[in-house]
């Protein structure tokens, strides 16, 4: 692979066509991809400073910094960006969009007009929720319990949960586009068992996007409609249910977590078999266990329920469900881990990323095992110990897999290498920081701390101090990749069409692509994962 | 360059008589009179139930003829399935709450 | 039944870029019609869970409110869609075997059957917002034959999904109705020939489907029971 570079600029998707009108009326997937990069971006830096305001607040055991009611809008805020628009479109939206049709060898997604009416949702939903955050916030959380969220609550419940049905539209669309292109666009010769398994997790996410998105939007067009005209459906006072909304909302809201992290997990298998050097250990495994975390998530939502009134008996179902579904997560990180026994190990940052996602995502996943049991969870429900738990699978696990990616397909997406030891400075920030942050949370809520107060105990503050420092610590780790990345726009090295040596069809076209991908439709004839007949050379580029 | 999909379907090949447009249309009726006349007799627990059943019946015409969906390639069908499949969890398992909550009558 | 060398351009000017073939094209964007229908199931499940949960709990509710619904009103729509879907279907038919005006009248009854439709529920709704059967402040309820309501708090939450069910499939049904006009305008340009009839067929998909709603919605909320008093 090892093609001179040219000097004169090859014709590529980025200089194509220029101008503020080629980029927004765009139907290529790649130049979609770009975009998005930017707002999810934009929507993770507004996410995280509503992070900054409950850490800076929760450094005291007094509620000095906020009073209660802006505190319940500073953690509602930070949970609906972080969920609804940041965590559920990252890996699929950037990533997804751009490397996809790659790794099938198609020239676009099966309904590029689609994709771009898709970014517009996504960009209507942001903005409408902004907006009512901007215009006097939400304190519901972003879970938006009734009959709180329907009658009792002063704040702009309406405007944010529209923000979020409206994207949740933009969700189900880029999951039909999904699962459209990779059953109808494969190139010849790629069969299902060759797949790249960022495909396979990515189809299964696409699947749950297609199936639980509907039920959220209806729930919440229930929740606005109550609002607005004092209907009962989920009022106890006036004959409804408040524990239907729970049902309605976390049958997929559960599964949701899964559209989170399942993109993360096929990043994490392409970025562990590249610089492993090997093929995937027990593919099939890992392609069958993304299918199965799809379906087996849509079968234990009421574990966030367990104390909320319902039956102990559907409790006992729940429970014993949500155990049966950490398997095939656990399933994955064998494989990893046998795909990295006797490999050649590179430590470029993907990689580190990578091993921070396979120990974090552990821990995380655990934990969640600790709360699908019912006596345990009745002790730490609604404590620190579920906002460790999460954020452990979130960030530690998601994050660092969207970071991972990043990098990981940067010389593609921009046909620049970031500087890489700025970037494993980085990666060792985050990981430290990361931990920093959030282990004591897991004390905390062991202890009893509750969430969603903004004052506490004072002898809690020792530890609340600990997550706080880590915080900033996190924050200067996630900065820096910010500033490296921008700079490697213009300053980083040029890449080659393949500076990992990886195995797949997006890396056998230039760096960046061109926009119709590739000038003859490849034709598959290895198996996935071919690399014990990819040329052994190392990689050179990118210190 | 044809896709690697294991089902062959040109529809072009597949234009059904009009008569069996009407044949479905005429049934489709016909049940609609049936359900509107099983709700006027008092069938206790099984109104519900025959209602249903006449209303899959109905649905099914129009989702296999009207829809063409028995003409149609594997995935479309397993397409139907998993939507019958997942309303069906959404159903059932929200009613495993409501159906035992009142199960336990003494204090827990 | 030969294709002519129009029918071919036609076709030829509609294949996508992306796509090898036409057929590659028809199969993918009918297997996208089919999955946008998977969402719009689980879309209208939401609100099929809310009303089966509350029928559960409060069955005597729910027959009240059932049987202050127009019966009539509701059959004559469950055959008035049955019958768009019939004249849809025949549109389609005729797309595919190049009768153009043929299509072109089929589908305009199909409208206009969707119209009937959504005038008959009009009427409906008019007279049920005239009794005050709508939930809020203002609901107030009386039975069929005007004995004490059993339980009117959870007969209010039927009215709640009926406006509410009955509301968004209307809304689907106006959508629709927009779809077949967009078709038939496109249609007199001469835009579909055998060789090139997908989008006729898709929006074929999405009106029979708007009918297979009704079909539950119908016996669920008028047919609940005729039993008085029981």
């Amino acid at each position: 692979m090892a093609t001179a570079v040219q000097t004169v600029e090859r014709e590529n998707y980025l200089n194509s066509n220029y101008g503020i009108k080629s980029w927004l009326l765009t139907t290529d997937h790649k130049r979609i991809a770009m975009l998005y990069l930017v707002s999810i971006t934009a929507m993770f830096w507004i996410g995280g400073f509503f992070a900054m305001m409950i850490r800076l607040e929760l450094l005291t055991p007094a509620g000095d910094l906020v009073t209660s009611d802006t505190y319940n809008k500073l953690f509602t805020m930070h949970g609906i960006i972080m969920v609804f628009f940041f965590l559920i479109p990252s890996v699929p939206a950037v990533i997804g969009n751009f490397v996809i049709p790659l790794m099938v060898g198609a020239k676009d997604l099966a309904f590029p007009r689609v994709n771009l009416l898709s970014w517009y949702i996504y960009m209507l939903g942001a903005i409408t929720a902004l907006t009512a955050m901007v215009t006097g916030g939400v304190d519901t959380g972003w879970t938006f319990y009734t009959p709180f969220s329907t009658t009792y609550s002063n704040t702009h419940v309406i405007g944010a949960a529209i923000g979020i049905f409206i994207a949740g539209f933009s969700s189900i669309l880029t999951g039909l586009n999904f699962i459209v292109t990779i059953h109808r666009m494969r190139a010849p010769g790629l069969t299902w068992r060759r797949l790249p398994l960022f495909c396979w997790s990515n189809y299964a996410a696409a699947l749950i996007m297609v199936l639980g998105t509907p039920v959220i939007a209806i729930t919440l067009l229930l929740v606005a409609l109550e609002r607005a005209f004092n209907i009962g459906v989920f009022n106890p006072q006036l004959g409804g249910d408040p524990l239907l909304f729970q049902h309605l909302f976390w049958f997929y809201s559960h599964p949701a977590v899964y559209i989170m992290i399942l993109p993360g997990m096929g990043v994490i298998s392409e970025v562990v078999t590249c610089f492993s050097r090997k093929r995937a250990f027990g593919y099939e495994f890992v392609a069958l266990a993304s299918i199965a975390i799809a379906v087996l998530g849509f079968v234990v939502w009421a574990h966030h329920m367990f104390v909320a009134g319902i039956s102990v008996y559907a409790a006992l179902v729940f429970s014993l469900l949500s155990y049966l579904v950490a398997i095939p997560s656990a399933v994955k990180v064998f494989n990893w881990t046998a795909t990295m026994y006797k490999g050649s190990i590179s430590y470029n940052t993907p990689m580190l990323y990578a091993f921070g996602f396979i120990g974090l995502f552990t821990v995380g996943g655990l934990t969640g095992i600790f709360l699908a049991s019912l006596g345990l969870d009745v002790h730490v429900h609604d404590t620190y110990f579920v906002v460790a738990h999460f954020h452990y699978v979130m960030v530690g696990g998601m994050v660092m897999a969207y970071m991972a990616g990043l990098h990981f397909w940067w010389p593609k997406m921009t046909g620049r290498m970031y500087p890489e030891a700025w970037a494993k400075l980085s990666a060792l920030l985050v990981f430290v920081g990361f931990n920093t942050t959030f282990f004591p949370q897991f004390i905390l809520g062991y202890m009893g701390a509750p969430r969603r107060y903004h004052a506490y105990p004072p002898e809690f503050q020792v530890l609340n101090v600990l997550s706080t420092a880590g915080a900033s610590i996190l924050a200067v780790g996630y900065v820096l990749p910010m500033i490296y990345f921008l700079w490697s726009l213009r300053y980083g090295e040029q890449a080659p069409p393949n500076p990992w040596n990886a195995v797949g069809l997006e890396w056998m076209t230039a760096s960046p692509p061109p926009t119709h991908n590739f000038d003859e439709t490849p034709v598959v004839t290895w198996e996935a994962y071919d690399y014990e007949h990819q040329p052994q050379e190392e990689i050179t580029v990118g210190h | 360059m044809a896709n690697p999909s294991n089902e062959h379907f040109s529809p072009e090949s597949h234009i059904l008589p009009v008569s069996l447009y009407f044949a479905i249309w005429a049934t489709l009726m016909v049940c609609t009179g049936l359900t509107v006349f099983a709700a006027s007799v008092d069938l206790g627990i099984f109104n519900i139930v025959v209602a249903l059943l006449i209303a899959t019946l109905k649905g099914t015409l129009v989702v296999l003829f009207f829809m063409h969906l028995k003409y149609s390639t594997k995935l479309t069908m397993v397409t139907v399935i998993a939507a019958l499949f997942w309303l069906f969890i959404m159903f059932s398992l929200t009613l495993t709450d409501y159906m035992t909550r009142h199960w336990v009558t003494s204090g827990l | 039944m030969a294709t002519s060398d129009v029918d071919i351009q036609i076709a030829e000017r509609a294949l996508q870029h992306h796509f090898a073939d036409m057929e590659q094209q028809q199969e993918t964007s009918t297997f996208g019609m089919w999955m946008f229908l998977l969402t719009e199931i689980m879309f209208f499940g939401g609100l099929f869970t809310a009303y089966l949960v509350y029928r559960a709990s409060y069955y005597q509710a729910f027959v009240e409110g059932s049987q202050k619904m127009e019966l009539w009103a509701g059959a004559t729509n469950t055959a008035v869609l049955i019958c768009s879907s019939l004249t849809m279907a025949l549109g389609v038919r005729a797309a595919q075997t190049g009768r153009k005006k043929l299509m072109i009248v089929l589908l305009l009854i199909t409208i206009l059957f969707g119209l009937g439709f959504l005038g008959i529920k009009g009427v409906e709704y008019h007279e049920h917002w005239e009794n005050h059967e709508f939930p809020g402040p203002n609901f107030h309820f009386e039975t069929i034959d005007k004995k004490p309501p059993v339980d009117p708090q959870h007969t209010e939450i039927y009215f709640s999904l009926y406006w509410a069910m009955t509301g968004l499939h209307a809304l689907h049904m106006i959508i629709g109705v927009g779809l077949v006009s967009w078709i038939i305008i496109a249609g007199l340009m001469s835009a579909y020939t055998p060789s090139y009839y997908t989008p006729v067929e898709i929006v074929g998909l999405y009106w029979h489907f708007v009918d297979l709603v009704w079909i539950y919605l119908f016996p669920l909320l008028y047919l609940i029971s005729k039993k008085h008093g029981g």
